[in-house]
């Protein structure tokens, strides 16, 4: 992606305004959003095939996710693990990683922070939050950033193996809720002890929303930061162009890479932080609710732009607030928002063999007949 | 009984897992080998395989006969294979990412599909009893060996022949090991990659349509877990020979036996470690295989993992 940008043409002067910049920018935004109501075209089609009508859909849709104060409350607090399940995502394909595991880095950090939180009980929250958080992270930047150390000391395909860590985790998280760290007072859900009252996390004063979606908003500002203005970001975008050439600068690729998926991990462990001390009260089954899953959906649909994180996360998170009404109202199985997912991503990636093939993006195509 | 054998039993009924487990790895290792060796790699087997474990119980379901459902799913496979093979073929496109997306919108369109059937009974598949010289139960229970685990065997055997010994088999190497080539000796590379990516999901999809119609034997939306994906694993370890592909399916499918068979002699201490085998295996199996060069040996030379 930076790559083409790099290489300017003789024909136009490269300007920083005017139409011939704007061109550039805008392919990156007109053919993902193509590609978005793409799939969402094919789904109508496959709900017209059932007899279901797509335009009660997307209006349920519309009034169970944005239709009112209650239905942005839910869709917010929904989109505050995906912004962050998100990057986790973003920040490695940076450097032409696909890191898909990111839901195990949510459920052990989840598992972390319930665990110390029970500890740290009495102890002021001000002290006691930021140690959780940071437990968290911890955890999360351990297990992703084991599979980009494994992936660049030992070549071991990152998507894969990342997705077994996913499982082990699972498995894991299970084992710990269920066994060691079980708080015999839950029977029906195993879950750790649940944590004291000043230590759950309350909501953005004013908004009804957990401090979460503030904390995932900062982070995907501050990964845009990172990316795109400094020089750490620099190289990664560097040697995600290609590995080859950032070795033969001198670019240190193996920090970039491990410094990167830990980075991505240890906020997916956020995610798994405020899912605990901010949603469920304590650790258990619920944690693995598949947000790491929908933010490979969502990094991608942004292209792997934090910023454009921000609004995708927020669409996403839309549909699965609204899914409960649509069921019902629909009489639709609870899948239906996975199969619309499955066309949009479908979609998207089919969209990747468009870029550079339209001449309006190309300003320095302009001219020639 | 079960004092008579003690702790034997564990390995006995490891044993039986293997064979009972086996089978879907075996089908998907066997379908993913063949789409490497063309040169792609599908990382959408996973949700092949749901669709082909709810197709081919809802067919089973509606006609009776498992056999037709068993068809279903291979032609459902086939279709998701293709759809992968058609789309990889434009250019610019990831065959990793698509294989992502794959796993969703065929897990999504499964479980759509399949709500109607997590009820009802569909027939299993018949097995057939190579215990019969045992009177010991646990003995027969562990030979009782499913049709499929035998067909699958035999493809095994077929698809190692067929690379070795065959034009088929060397064309779709050729395609495999580099573009140019091909080209040059004028074969057409995208459409040899995307019947292979069409028959690898075929077979797939009979893997799923076993998961579904004997071993566990019913449909419901948590009926696989990640099969389809340690398959891929799977393929690298086996060096991409479908003899070998063989082996490591018992190996894996007795690693996944390994929990529910502690669980039924009454060792749940740790239980949902023991249940987390299988994936620790193929990870470590994944780390010990690869190599930091990024060389291989086997590997086709077209694939995107070793490249």
């Amino acid at each position: 992606m930076s790559a083409t940008d790099a290489s300017s043409h003789s024909t136009v002067a490269p300007s920083r305004f005017g139409w011939g910049h704007v061109a550039r920018r805008a392919e990156a935004v007109v053919l993902p959003l193509g590609a978005l109501l793409v799939g969402f075209g094919v789904f109508a089609v496959f709900l017209l095939l059932q007899g279901k009508s797509p335009a009660d859909f997307f209006a349920l849709v519309y009034r169970g996710a944005f239709g009112s104060a209650f239905s942005w409350q839910n869709t917010l607090s929904r989109a505050a693990p995906l912004l962050l399940a998100a990057l986790c995502v973003a920040l490695p394909a940076r450097l032409g990683l696909v890191v898909i595991g990111g839901e195990g880095a949510i459920v052990l950090g989840g598992v972390g922070a319930g665990a110390i939180g029970v500890l740290l009980s009495g102890v002021p929250p001000a002290l006691a939050l930021p140690v959780m958080a940071s437990v968290a992270m911890g955890i999360g930047a351990l297990w992703i950033g084991a599979v980009g150390a494994l992936r660049h000391v030992r070549g071991v395909n990152e998507t894969i193996a990342s997705l077994l860590m996913a499982y082990i985790a699972i498995a894991l998280m299970n084992h710990l809720v269920e066994g060691p760290l079980r708080d015999p007072a839950s029977l029906n859900k195993p879950s750790t002890a649940p944590l004291e009252d000043a230590l759950r996390v309350g909501n953005i004063p004013g908004w009804d929303v957990h401090w979460g979606l503030g904390f995932g908003v900062l982070c995907c500002v501050l990964a845009w930061v990172l990316i795109d203005k400094t020089t750490w970001g620099f190289a990664a975008r560097i040697a995600g162009g290609n590995m080859r050439a950032a070795q033969v600068q001198g670019l240190p690729v193996g920090w970039l890479i491990i410094g990167f998926t830990a980075l991505g991990g240890a906020v997916a462990g956020l995610a798994g932080f405020f899912e605990v001390t901010a949603v469920h009260g304590s650790a258990n089954a619920s944690l693995a609710g598949g947000y790491g899953f929908t933010g490979i959906l969502i990094a991608f649909l942004a292209r792997h732009n934090p910023l454009a994180i921000i609004p995708v996360a927020l669409l996403l998170a839309g549909f699965e607030a609204s899914s409960g009404l649509v069921q019902r109202r629909m009489d639709l199985p609870d899948a239906t928002v996975l199969v619309l997912q499955g066309f949009v991503f479908m979609a998207i990636l089919i969209s990747d063999t468009l870029f550079g093939r339209f001449k309006i993006f190309a300003p320095e195509r302009w001219r020639t007949g | 009984m079960d004092t008579d054998l003690g702790y034997w039993i564990i390995p006995l009924a490891i044993l039986g897992g293997a064979i009972r487990v086996s089978t879907p790895f075996l089908f998907v290792s066997l379908g993913e080998a063949l789409t490497e060796r063309s040169g792609r790699i599908n990382l959408g087997l996973e949700g092949t395989l749901v669709f082909g474990a709810m197709s081919g119980y809802g067919l089973a379901y509606l006609t009776g006969s498992p056999w037709l459902g068993v068809a279903a799913a291979a032609c459902c496979g086939a279709m998701f294979g293709l759809l992968h093979g058609i789309i990889c073929s434009l250019p610019k496109v990831n065959d990793i990412a698509v294989g992502i997306a794959m796993m969703i919108l065929g897990m999504g369109l499964a479980f759509y599909f399949g709500k109607p059937f997590v009820q009802p009974v569909a027939p299993d598949l018949p097995a057939i009893s190579f215990g019969w010289w045992s009177d010991v139960p646990q003995i027969k229970a562990a030979l009782e060996v499913n049709v499929l685990f035998l067909l699958g065997a035999g493809l095994a055997v077929a698809l190692w022949w067929m690379f070795r010994a065959t034009k088929i088999g060397l064309i779709i190497r050729v395609v495999g090991d580099s573009t140019d080539a091909a080209r040059a000796m004028g074969l057409r590379p995208v459409l040899i990659r995307s019947c292979a990516t069409a028959v690898g999901g075929a077979f797939a999809g009979v893997g799923g349509a076993y998961l579904s119609l004997y071993y566990p034997g019913s449909w419901n939306e948590g009926i696989s877990s990640g099969q389809g994906l340690m398959a891929v694993a799977l393929v690298i370890f086996a060096r991409w020979n479908p003899l070998a592909c063989f082996g490591a399916a018992l190996l894996f499918g007795g690693a996944g036996a390994l929990g529910p068979t502690l669980q039924s002699v009454g060792i749940t201490q740790g239980y949902y470690l023991f249940f987390a085998a299988p994936y620790v295996l193929t990870l470590g199996v994944l780390i010990a295989t690869s190599s930091p060069t990024r060389a291989m040996t086997g590997a086709p030379g077209e694939l995107s993992i070793t490249k």
